[in-house]
């Protein structure tokens, strides 16, 4: 018996250590990223790191300006959303609301897997493929834009959103959707007026997190948008080169000389990263929590 | 009840700590305890089992190919590799701490001075040449351009292929990106040291650049020799003396502007294991490598 007992309480500390890993690892994280991070700060103001239009990390005198970057990774978010939202809802409202059963049971699993594809894998299509398409379609000077970064991002965000507002159209309760039918509306007036209104909630955190999961991406976007740290116009600037925060990071970090301020810079650039992620996660959860529907 | 849970519950979490603080203080000693061996047998005899080669990025790659060739023939033998750039290579070899540095540059004479001061006798060995094309797409009509020409698009007062004897067409500039040595070099010998222009391309790898200039009429870029192929074409570039074309020839020959040879530098003429490593690289196996990682050899 007491054995028993004995057992049950190992496994249960054992359970606890594990989660407790979890915690203690991101503790971990915050505290070295924000430490070499703030470390920057004392050799260059930063006034200057947040004000400054510049990234010349290597030049005399160098420039770590983050304005370049946090916009190139802001309009390129901004691009993936306006392009993954509505066609992501769409689909989710196809797969749970209208589809046969059967075609949804293969379309979902399929818009699943596009989440395991690795990244490079989408940045290879994208440059080879969606890079000059872009170019030759729009007729501008190169394929490696913004846009071409935005619509790959899109394409990456698409899993998240479509299977997190699936869930929320789905949890909708059957007896209010029956009553609007039994009022006389039809399916699409159903849909528009009353299921996702209801769901409503669902499909903003799932396209928050789809924003955290486009903003925080790196492979494909380095390999596709160019990187030219330059502050982009809204929204000619779609149709330039742009560079993100991750891909500066994944550039300079190879060889960058430890303890320089470059890369402590690069820590910075982190830091802010991980803040901005960090805030839009809370927010996501925020509303899902709030606005959870209730009968 | 509750106070006991609480207890059983912070000592678990106390002994989560002891572990990771236990697992940190490991990984420190065992860092440490690599340093310590690693300075030890370097005092004792440079001619022993074991010898440091420091120094450039350019050669880098190279070094590490060779030593671990050289490592495999020779099992017993230990070479450990390390970057920085061709000045702390050089640095390093004045104040007697490697065996062996590389250099993607010709030792300047206040480094020769300093090492005579410091009674170390630079040797110098070339062990391979490295040549930068520049490239545009086969479609771009422009075939030459000289350095001045070159340097003005690269800084950004020249932005249309127009300018510089071509058709109508924005110019859409290639850089690598700052970690880059190819970068630090073609900034050095064409921008003079001035900055790239801020709207250049940036990308990550060699391959990405043949791949945008492969498909964009309008690009310029430049790459090591290596990775040169059909679908791009190499410029010939002339730096006051006359246009070079960008062959294999005129790269060992010297003639090719963006040409240089990767050195070696040793204290004295090199003995033991340095002297039987620079002989494996100079050797038609150790020069085969050379052509394996992408430079030219030097017979």
């Amino acid at each position: 018996m007491l054995n028993r007992q004995l057992k049950e309480k190992g496994i249960e500390s054992l359970l606890f250590a594990a989660g407790a890993a979890a915690v203690l690892a991101l503790f971990l994280l915050c505290i070295f990223l924000f430490k070499d991070g703030l470390l920057l700060f004392e050799n260059y103001p930063i006034s200057s790191f947040l004000t400054d239009t510049k990234w010349y990390p290597t030049s005399e005198p160098e420039h770590f300006g983050l304005l370049p970057l946090l916009l190139g990774s802001l309009i390129v978010t901004v691009g993936a959303i306006l392009f993954s939202v509505p066609l992501g809802i769409a689909t989710a409202i196809y797969i749970s609301e209208l589809a046969d059963p059967k075609i949804s049971n293969i379309l979902k699993p399929v818009t699943e897997i596009l989440a395991g594809i690795p990244s490079v894998v989408y940045g290879f299509f994208g440059l080879v493929i969606l890079v000059p398409i872009v170019q030759k379609t729009l007729q501008i000077p190169t394929g490696q834009t913004a846009l071409t970064g935005s619509i790959m991002l899109g394409i990456m965000a698409l899993p998240t959103i479509i299977s997190i507002s699936e869930d929320a159209i789905s949890s909708v309760p059957r007896s209010i959707k029956e009553g609007s039918l039994a009022l006389g509306s039809t399916k699409w007036q159903t849909i528009y007026k009353v299921t996702v209104p209801a769901a409503l909630s669902g499909i903003s955190a799932a396209v928050m997190l789809g924003v955290g999961r486009a903003i925080g991406e790196t492979m494909t976007v380095m390999m596709v948008t160019g990187n030219s740290a330059v502050i982009p116009g809204f929204p000619s600037g779609l149709f330039a080169p742009v560079r993100t925060m991750t891909a500066t990071i994944a550039l300079e970090m190879g060889e960058v000389p430890q303890g320089s301020d470059h890369f402590h810079a690069l820590f910075a650039i982190g830091s802010v990263l991980f803040i901005t992620t960090f805030i839009i996660n809370i927010i996501a959860n925020y509303i899902k929590r709030r606005y959870r529907f209730n009968l | 009840m509750i106070s006991g849970k609480l207890l059983k519950n912070i000592s678990i979490c106390s002994v989560v700590l002891l572990i990771v603080a236990a697992a940190f203080i490991g990984i420190g000693c065992v860092d440490q305890e690599k340093t310590t061996t690693g300075d030890d047998t370097g005092e004792e005899v440079t001619g022993s089992q074991s010898i440091m080669i420091k120094g450039s990025d350019t050669v880098l790659p190279l070094s590490q190919a060779e030593s671990e060739e050289f490592m495999y023939a020779n099992p017993e033998a230990s070479i450990t590799v390390i970057g920085g750039g061709s000045g702390v290579g050089i640095a390093a070899l004045i104040d007697g701490e490697v065996d062996i540095a590389m250099a993607s540059r010709q030792i300047k004479d206040s480094e020769i001075e300093n090492a005579q001061a410091n009674g170390i006798d630079p040797v110098e060995y070339d062990i391979a040449w490295d040549g930068i094309a520049v490239v545009v797409n086969p479609e771009n009509p422009v075939t030459e351009l000289t350095f001045d020409q070159l340097k003005s698009i690269y800084d950004g007062s020249v932005s249309n292929w127009a300018d510089v004897g071509g058709e109508d067409l924005t110019i859409t500039v290639i850089t690598r990106d700052s970690s880059s040595g190819t970068y630090g070099y073609f900034q050095e010998e064409v921008l003079l040291d001035e900055e790239y222009r801020a709207d250049a391309l940036v990308q990550p790898a060699t391959g990405a650049i043949v791949q945008e200039v492969a498909q964009n009429t309008g690009a310029i870029g430049y790459i090591g020799y290596a990775y040169l192929d059909d679908s791009i074409t190499a410029l010939a570039l002339d730096a006051g003396e006359g246009s070079v074309e960008a062959t294999p020839e005129n790269i060992i020959a010297g003639t090719y502007p963006l040409a240089r040879p990767l050195h070696y530098y040793t204290d004295g003429e090199p003995t033991g294991l340095a002297k039987e490593y620079i002989d494996y690289v100079m050797s038609s196996t150790g020069q085969d490598i050379v052509s394996d990682v992408g430079y030219f050899p030097v017979n």
